[in-house]
Formats: C-alpha cells, sequence, structure tokens
C-alpha cells in the first residue's frame, strides 16, 4: 500500500520507514511559529526549567495579533517576548507592523516543502500550500517543542479533495474552499489531514492556494496539503537557499474518502452567522445590509486579494453608512499594493487601511463591532462574538464580495458591480 | 482515576470563541481566565459550576482557535471532566495537557441530562450516571495520554522528565 503525503512527512519526522494512519509517532518538528502568545509560551517555558530552546535557528516569532499594543497588558506581554528572545538568543522575530505570521513566514523562506510544522494558531495549515505538513497546537504543547525538539503526533488519515473546472470571473478560491465547507461541515475533517488535487488547484496562484489551506481549517482539519509544483519553487526562488525535497503521495496511496467537487458554475458564496458551515450562494443573502466590510487577513490580504477589491472601488465610493477596514497580510504586500495604487484607490473611496496584523479578525482591536451591526468580512471566522458583541453578525465572503458589498452598503453579490 | 460530579450539558460545535473570548487573550495568569470562562456562551456558567463541574456536549466540542487558554480557563473554573460526542483536535490536545480528562462518547452524551449526577473510571472506561443508573463504556485514553493527565498536565509531565534526564 502507497503512502500519503502527510505519512511521508511524519515517518521522516519520526526517523522511520514509513507510518500508518492511526499510529502515534514521536515527531521531530522542522520549525516551531509562534505569534503574540509567545508571551504564555515563554512563561510557561521557563517553569519547565531549562537551561536553553532546543534550537533557535528553528523558533519564528512574530508579533501580529494585538499591533501595535492596544492595552498596557498586551504592551507588556510584547516587552516579555522580547526580553525572552533577546536571553535565549533567538534571532528569528518580526515585530509590530511587519505582518502577519502567516504570511510572513513564507515570504521570509522559513517554509519549504516537505517540512513539519507545528504553531501556536489554528490556521497554521496555511503553510500546506507549499507542500509542508504543517498544522496549530496550543502554548504549553509548543513550550514543549521549545525544550526538545519534540511533540507526540497521531497519524491522520487522509481525505482527498480534487476541485475541477474553471471558475468564472469575480469568484475567487475563497467561494470554492467556503462551498467545500458548506458540504462537508464544521467538523468534516476533524483529526484528518487534506490533500488538494485537480486542474483548478494547478491553476491557482499560490496566494490562492493559501487561501484554501488556512480556510480549510474551519473544516478541523489537521493540514490542508497542496502538493508542491513549478508555481511554489517560483515562490521560493531568491527567498531561500536552504535544501528541501517535495513530497508527493504514492499512486495508491490509502485515502480514507474522496470528493469530487466542480467549480465551473460556482456562485460566490457567503458563510453566515454563526458557523463557518452555514454556507449559501450569495444570491440568497444579496440585500443585507451591513455597517463594516472588512478586506484582509491571513485568509485573503494578499495581493490578487488587494486587486481584485480595488478593481470593483476604482473612481467610486463606499456607502457612507459602510465602515471600510483594509489591512494588507504583510509590510511586501503593503508596500506592492502602494506602488500599484491600490491603496490609494481605497482611501479615495473612503476606506480606512491599519497596519498588517489580525486586530479586527478576532475583535482584539481596530474595527469591533457594536450590538446589532453586521460585517462583511474576507477573515476566516464568523463565531458569535468574534468581532466584538456577542449581538453582532459576521458573514464571510471572498475579497470581490467584500468589496462589492462595501459599495453598495449591502451584502452584493460581484459580479453584479 | 474515578471522577464523581454532576452535569453542566452543552450542545453542538462550543467553540474557543465562546468558551473563553480573544478580548481576554492578553491574560496570562490562570485565576484571572477561569474569571472569563464560557463569558460569551453562558452568562450562568459560574453559578452552575459550583454545583455541577462535568461539561457534557455534543459533537466538536472546542473547535476554532488554538488558544490554550480554553482548557486552562475551564480547568480553573472547576471543572472535573469533558465528556463530549466528539472534541475538536487542537482543544483535545491542549485539555491533555492541562491535565483534563476527556471523555469521547456519543452514548453517554445523549444518555445524560444537564444537572445527572455521574461517576467517571477513566481507566476502565465506564460511565456511569448514577440518576439515571445507566451505563457507559468509552476507550480509556493511550497510557502515555493518561499519564500527562494524571501528573496534573504537560507542564508537570515535562518537569518530571527533564528532571529524570538531568540525574
Amino acid at each position: 500500500m502507497g503512502r500519503t503525503i502527510a505519512e511521508k512527512i511524519m515517518a521522516r519526522a519520526s526517523g522511520r520507514d514509513k507510518v500508518e494512519a492511526g499510529e502515534i509517532i514521536n515527531a521531530h518538528v522542522d520549525l516551531a511559529m509562534s505569534h503574540d502568545n509567545a508571551a504564555l509560551v515563554s512563561k510557561i517555558f521557563r517553569e519547565i526549567g531549562i537551561d536553553n530552546v532546543w534550537d533557535s535557528s528553528k523558533i519564528v516569532i512574530v508579533i501580529d495579533h494585538r499591533a501595535p499594543a492596544n492595552t498596557i497588558q498586551a504592551a507588556e506581554a510584547h516587552k516579555s517576548i522580547r526580553e525572552f528572545l533577546r536571553e535565549y538568543g533567538i534571532t528569528n522575530f518580526y515585530d509590530v507592523g511587519e505582518g502577519i505570521c502567516h504570511q510572513v513566514l513564507p515570504e521570509k523562506g522559513f517554509v519549504r516543502p516537505g517540512m513539519l510544522i507545528v504553531g501556536t494558531d489554528s490556521h497554521t495549515t496555511t503553510y500546506g500550500a507549499f507542500g509542508a505538513f504543517s498544522t496549530g497546537i496550543g502554548a504549553t504543547e509548543m513550550a514543549g517543542v521549545w525544550a526538545t525538539g519534540e511533540l507526540w503526533m497521531k497519524i491522520p488519515e487522509t481525505i482527498k479533495m480534487n476541485i475541477s473546472g474553471e471558475m468564472k470571473s469575480r469568484v475567487m478560491a475563497k467561494d470554492a474552499i467556503l462551498y467545500i465547507i458548506g458540504k462537508i461541515g464544521a467538523d468534516g475533517a476533524n483529526y484528518k489531514a487534506i490533500e488538494f488535487y485537480g486542474d483548478t488547484v494547478d491553476n491557482m496562484s499560490v496566494s490562492s492556494r493559501m487561501t484554501l489551506s488556512n480556510q480549510a481549517m474551519e473544516a478541523g482539519a489537521k493540514a490542508a496539503i497542496i502538493p508542491a509544483d513549478s508555481k511554489t519553487l517560483e515562490f521560493l526562488r531568491g527567498r531561500t537557499d536552504k535544501p528541501f525535497e517535495i513530497v508527493t503521495a504514492d499512486r495508491d496511496a490509502n485515502y480514507e474518502k474522496t470528493y469530487d467537487f466542480d467549480v465551473d458554475d460556482l456562485e460566490p458564496q457567503v458563510a453566515c452567522p454563526h458557523t463557518v458551515d452555514n454556507v449559501k450562494p450569495v444570491g440568497e443573502v444579496v440585500g443585507l445590509h451591513v455597517d463594516q466590510a472588512v478586506l484582509g487577513s491571513c485568509t485573503n490580504g494578499r495581493l490578487e486579494d488587494m486587486k481584485i477589491a480595488a478593481e470593483i472601488l476604482e473612481g467610486k465610493k463606499i456607502s457612507s453608512h459602510v465602515r471600510m477596514i483594509v489591512f494588507p497580510a504583510s509590510r511586501e504586500i503593503y508596500l506592492e499594493a502602494m506602488d500599484r495604487g491600490y491603496l490609494k484607490t481605497f482611501l479615495k473611496a473612503g476606506a480606512t487601511i491599519i497596519n498588517p496584523g489580525c486586530g479586527p479578525c478576532l475583535g482584539a482591536h481596530q474595527g469591533v463591532l457594536a450590538s446589532g451591526e453586521r460585517a462583511i468580512s474576507s477573515t476566516n471566522r464568523n463565531f458569535r462574538g468574534r468581532m466584538g458583541s456577542t449581538d453582532s453578525e459576521v458573514y464571510l465572503a471572498s475579497p470581490a464580495t467584500v468589496a462589492a458589498s462595501a459599495l453598495k452598503g449591502e451584502i452584493s453579490d460581484p459580479r453584479e458591480v | 482515576m474515578i471522577i464523581k460530579g454532576n452535569a453542566i450539558k452543552y450542545g453542538d460545535d462550543i467553540n474557543t470563541d465562546v468558551i473563553f473570548p480573544g478580548r481576554h487573550l492578553a491574560i496570562t495568569d490562570p485565576e484571572e481566565m477561569a474569571m472569563h470562562a464560557m463569558e460569551d456562551l453562558d452568562p450562568d456558567f459560574h453559578r452552575k459550576v459550583k454545583d455541577a463541574d462535568i461539561i457534557v456536549a455534543g459533537k466538536n466540542f472546542g473547535c476554532g482557535s488554538s488558544r490554550e487558554q480554553a482548557a486552562t480557563c475551564l480547568k480553573y473554573a472547576g471543572v472535573k471532566a469533558i465528556v463530549a460526542k466528539s472534541f475538536a483536535r487542537i482543544f483535545y490536545r491542549n485539555a491533555i495537557n492541562q491535565g483534563i480528562p476527556i471523555i469521547e462518547s456519543k452514548e453517554a452524551v445523549d444518555g445524560t441530562e444537564d444537572g445527572d449526577e455521574i461517576e467517571i473510571d477513566t481507566k476502565d472506561g465506564v460511565l456511569k450516571n448514577l440518576s439515571n443508573n445507566r451505563e457507559f463504556k468509552f476507550h480509556p485514553l493511550p497510557s502515555f495520554i493518561q499519564e500527562i493527565i494524571d501528573a496534573g498536565g504537560l507542564l508537570p509531565n515535562l518537569k518530571e522528565k527533564i528532571k529524570q534526564k538531568n540525574l
């Protein structure tokens, strides 16, 4: 019996010839990422009582969740991180303003095909877009990883997800993955690895693939892997000089399930409150009043996302009752969007541009919602109270749908503006 | 390990954001975290947990964020165990690492009402509902995971291991 990508990466990471789904292994991780919660991880690490971290070159920290600090408590937490990193000689550090961890790590060349990556963030699955096995863990576990470089893992079963067909204009990767989550449910891939295939995925940009791997976590996926190809290599060129090996699945690999989705006639999709699997075609929710439109995040804050929104808003004004918040996912994207004039388009249209970070997505700061308010957002989660008041609502959609809705002041079909 | 208590029952897909809202994530003191447990789901949670300290919930408990605070706040609020039809994977690991016994059993959840008195034998994998005299079997956790829970979580477990290596 052949092996899936997850089984091959886990076998290598545990020093074994082969492993099978269901086995529990002790894995040696290749990279460990933390964001603001490094404050908690470092506090726990100090309690373990060990002199050094296992490998300072394999730890990366990005401050993005409350960046810049919104409270004294957050500022103290950031300070404690900086002190810890100095003390333990950890130099892979990206402070306030550099961007969101899931964008910064690939940009800075830390993510390579075939790696085993853990991060103290659920959307660590994003790095699966580069053919890595990458998953979220908690703070105490990360403290253990900093101490030993190891953690126990169960080899997941793998779901094969074939996506075929050509999406129509202004229908995006976000629509495809929301549609899929709507079909398989919020726990449709719980504990499982997903491998994405099909001509739709082959034709997608690296940015769009990152949207798939990021959002797939909302179906519970432990990893969401897209095999590396020439586009992946093109992205990595100039970003890393470290060796890596592309891992592919065997032809006769054992998949727990296979899904086939055709996106030829897919409409823009919207995930309605308060679960990510409550997905409807945009036509069913068109006309709902919106107070806030959010464009950005690790899910949809990349250049192609800024580009499509700028095309929709070029020379126009957003609705007078909408607050539109734009946050590119990294400094690199921010600069490029600036050079291309997208940011000017947004500002002229009436949007507010904030620094790269996570703030609005998790209701931390920079745009929280009041009771009775509704947001349309290109982020990845719409749980009750996620963006502010427990009496507010978040509708998740593509950047195109967010821009179209900002323009009209109500949820709108991007193909009709 | 034998755990005895009363059930607080919740539904499906209880997510980390309602267990521990994002606005409190900068808190690092577990006692302070506990004060916000279930804040956006059940305002009566703190009153309830005084009499009932075993959460019994539907499928996909703890879905969403990787925030360990979702497990930590429940532990420090006094939750002794969580029984659910299924758990989201990161929460599952976080609960183990915080030393909270977790039991996966659809039958036990369906056979338990809010307020029922239950007794759990984690070693033999038996959950007894003392209020309706029903008994449910579940798969006990692998021994190395039970060791982490018995130690009170991954941190004490790691401390012990590192001490042994140094000897």
